[in-house]
């Protein structure tokens, strides 16, 4: 066994393949946050501006799908919401909506400066910010913010997800 | 036992009445309704019975927005209406204010306009096309027209630091020079352009599936599509030779020349063909502008006062208080006229307008953007009547909506 611990190769944060083996040593909620840090589904949802990045995100120049990024035409189907521009207060019932469908885990990205403050709009029609009724975890600036600045902020959130203690379950 | 022979068919009794009817909301958050559109149907099977459009899910107040800003703040605003093609926005808008303020804006300052126009036209286009083919099914269209518009917004981008909320012009002018390498870059563009066309064409043109799906779909006469005061690509593919850009010129389109392409089935692939068709136009006007650009400066002598680092060697004066303006006009020149005008001009989508009614104040007293997209959603529930309902997806695309715009 001692000889077999030195070929193991570390592949991410405490997760150890052998070689040869075809198998996997780890604690178990780090190869749990592994596994969901590596497939956020986002929610095909586009509300504004910011929607046309997050589709420049997805194509080929930036291609989110090398990092298990693939956008769901469902709720139900996605873990994660990436609010893409300005949130009106019409549409705030919605979004809403659409969050509560998603099951657990789940994750929401303020893209932009509407999704994140209300930005310029500072108007009798716009909600001032996704976190006045949604609970956000990242925020990514701009207006819009640059395709490398979304996906900054999915690596963030794959940085956050990996740092999960007790999420998935009370054992561990 | 029955069988069935290939001309029989078995008629199953349906039961058709006010209580068979079908209503599905379809929207706010569904894929295909390009951002936040909502559509109320009324379905007969598969049968739009009747088609309802709620608009109003991204309102954000626009209008009365600007009315607390100054002119050349409003700028800002603009690029968020169409996001798609803000630069033609910037334009329109400049365009309106300038003409109500009297201001002279330098020949090269308009070629400039002319060219970022062209170049967002040709992006704008490319999004439909992209998204317009998504939705049908074509998957491969959008990644490739995607591959050139980035070429278009990385230009954008070091023109004026951004790519989609470019916010170019200024009242007078633009804001900045092209540098040599933006032309070089341009001139590189223009040229493989057209064969990145074609390379769109060989891929949907005689597609079968792309030919079903438009094909006799959403069709409108031109009479029809008068009354239903469509305006852009969706009047022309119904045969109407109408372009702002050809009848009422403005920033220099007179001294270009270019075609104005004209379907004559006013269906679906009518209007793809029409948008196809002015990508190669836009392209030539690109063209030409690379090639006549005039040199010169880029801002007007009279252009207001915004533009910091110019006027900072001069006198920098923001004491206008009985104007109540932020920015001010060389020479203590009273310019801010009272009354009302209305400025149209050709972007992608079609008729923009802007209609201002000033007080003689900076700001504008009443500010209102006639906007192709609302006008367009306007004529959804005429085209999609009778339609089925995987064709409602074509006809939203090929009236090329955009939701910011809309419901401003």
């Amino acid at each position: 066994m001692g000889k077999m611990n030195n070929n193991l190769v570390q592949i991410a944060d405490g997760i150890k393949f052998i070689p040869g083996a075809s198998a996997i040593v780890a604690p178990l909620n780090k190869l749990i946050n592994w596994g969901r840090a590596g497939s956020i589904w986002p929610a095909t949802f586009g509300l504004a501006c910011c929607a046309i990045e997050m589709m420049v995100a997805g194509s080929s120049t930036n291609d989110l799908d090398r990092f298990g990024i693939i956008f769901r035409a469902s709720p139900r189907q996605a873990d994660c919401l990436i609010l893409a521009g300005t949130i009106t207060k019409k549409m705030a019932p919605v979004v809403r909506r659409v969050f509560d469908q998603m099951p657990e885990p789940r994750y929401v990205l303020a893209m932009g400066s509407c999704a994140c403050t209300g930005g310029i709009f500072d108007t009798y029609a716009v909600v001032q910010g996704a976190d006045e009724f949604l609970p956000v975890d990242v925020y990514i600036p701009g207006c819009p913010p640059r395709p490398e600045a979304l996906l900054e902020g999915l690596i963030k959130l794959q940085e956050k997800i990996m740092q999960e203690q007790g999420r998935w379950s009370n054992l561990v | 036992m029955i069988t069935l022979t290939d001309t029989q068919t078995i008629d199953v009794p349906v039961q058709s009445g006010e209580e068979d009817r079908y209503h599905l909301k379809m929207g706010p958050q569904h894929p295909a309704t390009h951002g936040v559109l909502r559509v109320d149907l009324d379905l007969d099977g598969e049968t739009i019975l009747t088609c309802d459009p709620k608009v109003g899910y991204l309102h954000r107040g626009f209008e009365k927005l600007a009315e607390h800003r100054t002119y050349a703040q409003n700028i800002v605003l603009t690029d968020r209406l169409d996001y798609i093609a803000a630069m033609s926005n910037n334009v329109g808008y400049c365009e309106a204010v300038e003409r109500l303020l009297a201001i002279e804006v330098p020949e090269r300052a308009r070629m400039l306009r002319v060219m970022v126009c062209e170049m967002s036209r040709i992006s704008s286009h490319l999004l439909w096309l992209a998204t317009h083919a998504l939705d049908i099914g074509a998957m491969t269209v959008f990644l490739y027209c995607f591959r050139e518009r980035e070429v278009l917004l990385e230009l954008f981008a070091e023109l004026c630091g951004a790519r989609l909320t470019t916010t170019y012009t200024r009242l007078g002018g633009v804001r900045q020079d092209v540098t040599r390498s933006i032309m070089k870059k341009l001139d590189k563009f223009v040229e493989d352009f057209p064969a990145c066309i074609e390379e769109y064409e060989t891929l949907i043109d005689t597609n079968r599936i792309w030919l079903k799906r438009t094909i006799g779909i959403g069709q409108v006469s031109a009479e029809k599509a008068l009354d239903l005061c469509l305006t852009g690509a969706s009047l022309r593919g119904s045969g109407v030779d109408y372009d702002i850009r050809k009848h009422m010129p403005y920033a220099g389109y007179e001294k270009f020349e270019f075609d104005i392409p004209v379907g004559e089935t006013g269906d679906t692939y009518a209007r793809y063909r029409c948008r196809m068709e002015e990508l190669r136009q836009s392209n030539f006007i690109l063209r030409q502008c690379i090639d006549m650009l005039p040199p010169g400066p880029v801002l007007g002598k009279d252009a207001p006062d915004l533009v910091m680092p110019i006027r900072a060697a001069n006198k920098l004066e923001v004491d206008v208080p009985a104007k109540n303006a932020l920015i001010t006009l060389i020479e203590d020149r009273d310019v801010f006229m009272e009354g009302d005008i209305y400025v149209a001009t050709e972007v992608p989508k079609g008729e923009l307008g802007f209609y201002f009614i000033s007080d003689g104040m900076g700001r504008p007293y009443r500010m209102h953007i006639r906007s192709p997209s609302f006008i367009h959603i306007g004529a959804l529930s005429t085209m999609a009547q009778g339609a089925m309902i995987a064709d409602l997806i074509a006809i939203i695309g090929t009236l090329d909506v955009v939701l910011g715009e809309c419901d401003r």
